[in-house]
This record gives C-alpha cells, sequence and structure tokens, in this order.
C-alpha cells in the first residue's frame, strides 16, 4: 500500500511491504509504482491524520507535559521524575501507552527509550514496527560504531559525501579521531559530531520547541509553464500556507517562493517583508513578481510558498500605504470564518474558484 | 572639438550630471557623457534612459563638435587635476585627450550620434518655486520613500497641488507603509495644474544634489509622463513613476486626543541610546506615557535592556505604544522647533508628529504591535 497524490504525486509514505520493494517516501509516484507494481495507491485523507495525531498527542500529554511533537506522527518524550507519579518506571509506562494506543485506535507505533533525543530517536527505528527498543548511553558507543555516519540527525547527503571524502564512514570512523582533530577541521560542527558519535547529546525535549518554517507546495500532473496558471496555483498555496501560519498562531517576516523545473532543478528566490504576515494576500503579493521573474516559458513541475523567520501572531495593522489593506485583512478573516464553519469552498476568492475548476476538470493536481 | 576650460568650471558640470550615469552598464554609450562644444560653451550631457541631466560651462571653443567619454573616468581625471588649473580638450581620430600643465590622458569616445537623449516635449505645468522650498519639500520627505519593489508606485514623492489649511499649497509626500511625510508649501503661480506626479527616488536625489548649488529660484515643468527641474544652467528631467499614488489623506489622524510635547533633542538622543541594545531587526522601543514623563524603554532577551526617562508635557490617561526606533529617529531628526509635539490615539493607531517651526510641516508613524 501506497499513500500518496495523484500519478504525478509523491509517495507520503507506504507499508513496510511496499517498502521491500524498494519504495520511499518523497519518492515520485511514477518511480515508485515501476518498483511496486502491484501497490494500492490512496489519496492522503490529511483531516483525519491531524486528528487522530491529536488524540495521540492527548495520550502522550497525559504521562508527561514535557511532549515535544516532531512531526504529525512523532514525538519526544521526557519521562524523567515521572516514575512516581505513574507508579512505575518509564519503561512500563510506554508500553501502556504502546497498547492503550493499539486498543483504541488500532494503530501501532514503535517506542525508543533512552537518556536523550539522539540515542531515543535511534532506539526507535531500530525495531520498527509495532516496536520497542532500550538503548542505554553505555551501551551507546558499540550499538552506533558499525552505522554509517547517516544516523546521526543533522548530518544530511551533503555532510555525508564530505564526511566520506575525509575517510569517515561509519559512526566508529568519528570516535577513532581525536575531538580536538574533529573541531580543528569541522569547528563547532566536530564537537558535536564527537559527542553524536558517544551516544551524547545534550538537546532538552523541548514542548514549545518553534517551527521555523510554514510551507506548502504541490506537484503538477503535468509541467506548467504558463504563467497566469502558475498564478492561479500560487494563490491555492498561499491560501494554504496561511491557513497553517493562523493554525499555529504564527506569521512570517520572509516569504520565500520554490520552484522545481520539469528537469528537477530546484530553485528558491525569498523576500523579507518589514512586517510579519500571516495573511494569503500578503504572501500572494510580493510572492507573485518574484514567480514573474521565473516564469519566462521553463516548464516547472513543482511550486511551493513558505514563510520563515516566524513571530507569535498580532493583530493586523494598519499599512499608511494602503488605507484599505485592514479592510482587506478583515474580510480575509471573515472569509477564514466561513471556511471553517461551513467547509473548505464556502467561500473563495475568484483565483481559487478558477485553479478549483481546472483541477477538478483535470483531476490536475497532485 | 577642441577647446579649453577652466578646470573647477568643468568639474562643478561634471558633479552635476555624472550620478546620473549607473555604474554598472551592459550598454556601452550608457556608460559615455555627452559633450557638445558650442559658441563659448561646453554642454555635458548624462543618461540613464529613465534620468537626464544636462549641464553647461564657460569655455574657450576653438573647433566646435560633439562626442561622448566614458562618465567615470573623465570625472576621476578632471576630479584628480589640480584646482584652478586650465584644462585642454581634443577630439582627434575618435580620441579625446585631456591635457594639464603636465598631465595628459587619452580616453576612448563613442560618436555623439549614438547617445539616447530624452525627447522633448510639451509641458503643461510650469512654475517657478524658491530653491529653498524645493529644497525644504525634498528634506523632508524623502527620507519616507519606500524602497518596496512590489509597490513602487511608493518608491518616490508624490508631488501635487493641494488645499491647504490656508489657502493652496504645493505638497511633497511619501510613505512606505510604515511612516509617512508630509511638506507644503504655499502654491507658487502656475503649479495648480499639478494634478499629482511620482518623483522616482533618484530623481529626487539628483534634484537635492543640484539644488544645492542653486541660484534663489528654480523652474519646474510637468506633463503627464516626465518632470523637469531647470536649476541654474542645468537641467535635469525624469520619467515620471506610472501608478497612482494611495489616499495618503485617510491615514493622517488628525483628531488624535493624547498630546504629549518633549525636549527634541532630548527625545532624540534618548531614542537613539536606548536603541543601542535593541535586536537589529525590529528597533522596536517602547513609549510609556504618564502625567508629565516619557519613559523609553528596550527590552529584548538577547540584547539585553535599557530605559531613558524624559520630562515631557503630557496630561492624559497614561498609555504604552511602541515604534521603530530608526523611524522615531528619521522623524527627530526633521524637526526644526525645540519641541516636538506628538499625538496619540492608543497603542494600535498611527500617532502625528509636529513641529511648533514648521506648520507645513506633518509625520504620521505607525506603531509596532509589542
Amino acid at each position: 500500500m501506497i499513500v500518496g497524490g495523484g500519478k504525478r504525486g509523491v509517495v507520503s509514505t507506504c507499508c513496510y511491504v511496499a517498502r521491500t520493494y524498494g519504495v520511499r517516501s518523497a519518492m515520485p509516484m511514477y518511480k515508485a509504482l515501476k518498483l511496486c507494481p502491484d501497490a494500492v495507491v490512496l489519496t492522503p485523507r490529511m483531516d483525519l491524520y491531524v486528528k487522530e495525531g491529536r488524540r495521540i498527542r492527548e495520550m502522550m500529554q497525559r504521562l508527561t507535559p514535557l511532549v515535544e511533537p516532531v512531526s504529525i506522527d512523532e514525538a519526544y518524550l521526557d519521562l524523567s521524575g515521572t516514575e512516581a507519579l505513574h507508579g512505575a518506571p518509564p519503561a512500563i509506562s510506554l508500553m501502556k501507552l504502546q497498547k492503550a494506543i493499539e486498543s483504541e485506535l488500532r494503530l501501532t507505533i514503535s517506542v525508543g527509550l533512552a537518556s536523550n533525543k539522539f540515542l531515543a530517536k535511534t532506539a526507535s527505528e531500530a525495531d520498527k514496527p509495532r516496536g520497542f527498543f532500550a538503548l542505554s548511553i553505555d551501551d551507546a558507543p558499540a550499538y552506533l560504531g558499525p552505522r554509517s555516519v547517516r544516523v546521526i540527525g543533522g548530518v544530511g547527503a551533503q555532510f555525508e559525501k564530505k564526511l566520506n571524502a575525509d575517510g569517515i564512514r561509519i559512526v566508529r570512523d568519528i570516535q577513532k579521531i581525536d575531538v580536538k582533530t574533529l573541531v580543528k577541521r569541522y569547528g563547532e560542527t566536530g564537537l558535536w559530531l564527537h559527542n553524536c558519535a558517544f551516544g551524547r547529546h545534550a538537546r532538552q525535549v523541548d514542548p514549545y520547541s518553534e517551527r521555523k518554517s510554514v510551507s506548502s507546495e504541490t506537484t503538477f500532473n503535468e509541467d506548467i509553464a504558463d504563467r497566469r496558471l502558475l498564478e492561479d496555483f500560487l494563490w491555492r498555496l498561499s491560501e494554504r500556507t496561511a491557513d497553517r501560519a493562523k493554525h499555529s498562531g504564527v506569521e512570517g517576516r520572509v516569504v520565500t517562493l520554490k520552484l522545481k523545473t520539469h528537469d528537477f532543478k530546484s530553485l528558491t528566490r525569498r523576500v523579507s517583508l518589514n512586517e510579519p504576515t500571516q495573511l494569503a494576500q500578503v504572501i500572494f503579493r510580493v510572492a507573485k513578481p518574484m514567480l514573474a521573474r521565473e516564469a519566462l516559458g521553463e516548464r516547472y513541475r513543482l511550486l511551493g510558498i513558505g514563510l520563515s523567520e516566524l513571530v507569535d501572531a498580532k493583530a493586523d495593522g494598519i499599512d499608511l500605504a494602503d488605507p484599505t489593506a485592514l479592510k482587506r485583512a478583515k474580510a480575509e478573516r471573515a472569509s477564514d470564518k466561513a471556511r471553517g464553519k461551513f467547509g473548505g469552498h464556502a467561500v473563495m476568492t475568484g483565483r481559487g474558484v478558477r485553479i478549483k475548476i481546472a483541477s477538478e476538470k483535470k483531476n490536475h493536481e497532485a | 572639438m577642441k577647446l579649453t576650460i577652466d578646470r573647477n568650471a568643468l568639474m562643478r558640470a561634471l558633479s552635476h550630471v555624472q550620478a546620473v550615469v549607473e555604474r554598472r552598464n551592459t550598454i556601452p554609450i550608457l556608460s559615455n557623457i555627452l559633450m557638445v562644444a558650442e559658441g563659448e560653451r561646453l554642454s555635458l550631457t548624462a543618461t540613464d534612459l529613465d534620468i537626464e541631466a544636462t549641464d553647461a560651462a564657460e569655455a574657450s571653443v576653438k573647433r566646435a563638435g560633439s562626442v561622448t567619454a566614458p562618465a567615470q573616468t573623465l570625472f576621476d581625471v578632471v576630479r584628480k587635476l589640480p584646482e584652478g588649473s586650465e584644462i585642454s580638450l581634443d577630439l582627434s581620430e575618435n580620441r579625446l585627450s585631456i591635457s594639464s600643465g603636465r598631465s595628459r590622458f587619452v580616453l576612448p569616445t563613442l560618436p555623439a550620434s549614438d547617445f539616447q537623449t530624452m525627447a522633448k516635449e510639451a509641458a503643461p505645468t510650469k512654475f517657478e518655486i524658491e530653491a529653498a522650498e524645493l529644497r525644504r519639500l525634498i528634506d523632508k520627505t524623502r527620507f519616507a520613500i519606500s524602497t518596496e519593489e512590489t509597490r513602487y508606485y511608493l518608491n518616490g514623492i508624490y508631488l501635487h497641488h493641494a488645499k491647504g489649511g490656508k489657502g493652496n499649497v504645493l505638497r511633497a509626500v511619501a510613505t512606505d507603509g510604515h511612516r509617512l511625510a508630509l511638506a507644503e508649501t504655499e502654491a507658487p503661480k502656475g503649479s495648480a495644474t499639478l494634478k499629482g506626479v511620482i518623483v522616482p527616488r533618484k530623481a529626487v536625489a539628483e534634484a537635492r544634489r543640484l539644488l544645492d548649488d542653486a541660484p534663489e529660484t528654480v523652474t519646474v515643468e510637468a506633463s503627464d509622463s516626465k518632470i523637469v527641474f531647470r536649476i541654474g544652467e542645468a537641467v535635469l528631467t525624469s520619467k515620471l513613476i506610472d501608478g497612482s499614488f494611495p489616499d495618503y489623506q485617510r491615514v493622517i489622524p488628525k483628531e488624535n486626543g493624547r498630546i504629549l510635547t518633549v525636549d527634541n533633542k532630548q527625545f532624540k538622543d534618548a531614542v537613539d541610546r536606548v536603541a543601542t541594545v535593541s535586536a537589529e531587526r525590529s528597533r522596536s522601543v517602547k513609549l510609556s506615557l504618564s502625567a508629565g514623563k516619557l519613559t523609553l524603554a528596550v527590552s529584548h532577551s538577547e540584547t539585553g535592556q535599557g530605559t531613558e526617562e524624559l520630562e515631557a508635557d503630557y496630561d492624559s490617561e497614561p498609555m504604552e505604544i511602541g515604534f521603530n526606533a530608526k523611524y522615531l529617529l528619521d522623524v527627530a531628526s526633521q524637526i526644526e522647533s525645540e519641541e516636538a509635539r506628538i499625538e496619540f490615539n492608543d497603542a494600535a493607531s498611527p500617532a502625528r508628529v509636529l513641529d511648533a517651526k514648521d506648520a507645513g510641516a506633518q509625520y504620521v508613524l505607525m506603531p509596532l504591535r509589542v
């Protein structure tokens, strides 16, 4: 089973059987279906996942207030000092949670138990699916040793390449290098590599860990070169990004436009605003000229728009150069309310309607 | 073309026009200055296709003619020649030789016929204005010009004829959405037809440069698409920004009831001091107003805290309001009176700043949401 969008979309996730065929998340759907032609493809039902995700989070929060969500289906829990409260050590509390989620929501989860976030994450991957794995700090160096440097969260493809070039492939290679040499070579990152290699990791579980950005993107069924059509999609994405920002109560100072060309070249363009925003109309207004500069005939397969440098949202301000801005902001808030009450298509702008009709006709959108 | 000219006269004319030339140009001719020697004058013209500046200087022309030469090099060479020296310019075989005393330079040229000059057009509006007044209109508003590309119609000063409180005025307005500056002067004769033009930032800067060297009065001509400033012998022609300036009248608060009067110098210095610890980006300063007192405070979790207390004339309800320190400083710098008068409504509404010494100027500041 593969969950993902349209024939040109990407794999959101897939079952473990599909994974044995080599299917991975974020893989283009056509590629996944080539690898695993018998797979059943389901369209994602984001609303449902969000709802269930929230229920799981609530169950976690009954164990400890220190829950740091990483994504919709992943979170760190700090269970230090909860033994007396729950009358059981963390391992027992977690097993109970695992069982409760299975019986109440009919969902399996994997638990990794360790003394810090990095090891817990590593442990949670060890015994998937429906796993339970505890990793002590004393066993960590030996456990991590033979694994690829990629096991260290934060070592991405680029950094791995660099490390490989320096003769470092597995964690043991790092363990063998003197910390001073690492610092000399990689600066502060060297110190961090050294600590991670021995399973030491200082970052606290932070339930208020700030989101760095909100964004949304779409992969088209067919590449698009037409600027006006791209703009219609841009509006839809601006609305979605704005919805997410509004939902999280944040606004952003930087608007980033992301494009991927038909031959998979990525490009991003960003602009800083004087005042942070969470309004779709503002995001669209500043993104449109950036898009216009790139939409000169090139065919694009993906379009995305994001907000970053987030701050807590405040009331809409007056714009001295745009006496009607406050009115329009109010209109957007009102239409948000209506959409919240009567559903996503209750109130739409003309542009939004155009893209909706187009996508219904061709089932265009991924 | 062959002539001799006083170095200072040439320098003066060159400095009036050369800044129009863009530093980086893909078209070589746009890096050049047009030189025309005729009668007893050498006239110089520079363009970036949007703005054209011309000035002339007295010269003793031995052979009339015209040519273009690289603006930057020409300017630098003349600048470095000793003051008071005499310069000879001689064009032969497409090369311009510049000699003075024992110095001799040869510059490449391009033909004058390749130079792009702006089409002259009839100007329905034409008026004379005192140079000092035009300088004042520019100085008091230009700091508020927006640099935001997406709202290109804010990238200049909006100049127009309007009905002021005490009769007709010529008014200049600039805003970037966060602050607005307005300055007006008694309408000069002939300016009534000026419906409203947006003079781009660069043209404002060039006109302002020329006004430093201006005679007492200057002439302004405007059409729908161009504005011309005649300042002494210099002529600056600029395309106008094609857009509509927002209806600024609606955002100027005229009935703000909470009035603060404070020594402007003290206020400016205090804002500057507390802003030292403000975060680079927001530069937010909190103003706390209470009876007879104004407290300025900056507090930032990473960069630290700072407070200043000032005596002030204030007798309304206490209130707190935040502003961008730079915006406060920009406005305070324009106030000529010893005291600044700031009119507030509430923490979310724009404040108006007035200058007792200049009734024709006012400033509007949007508070930061703190």
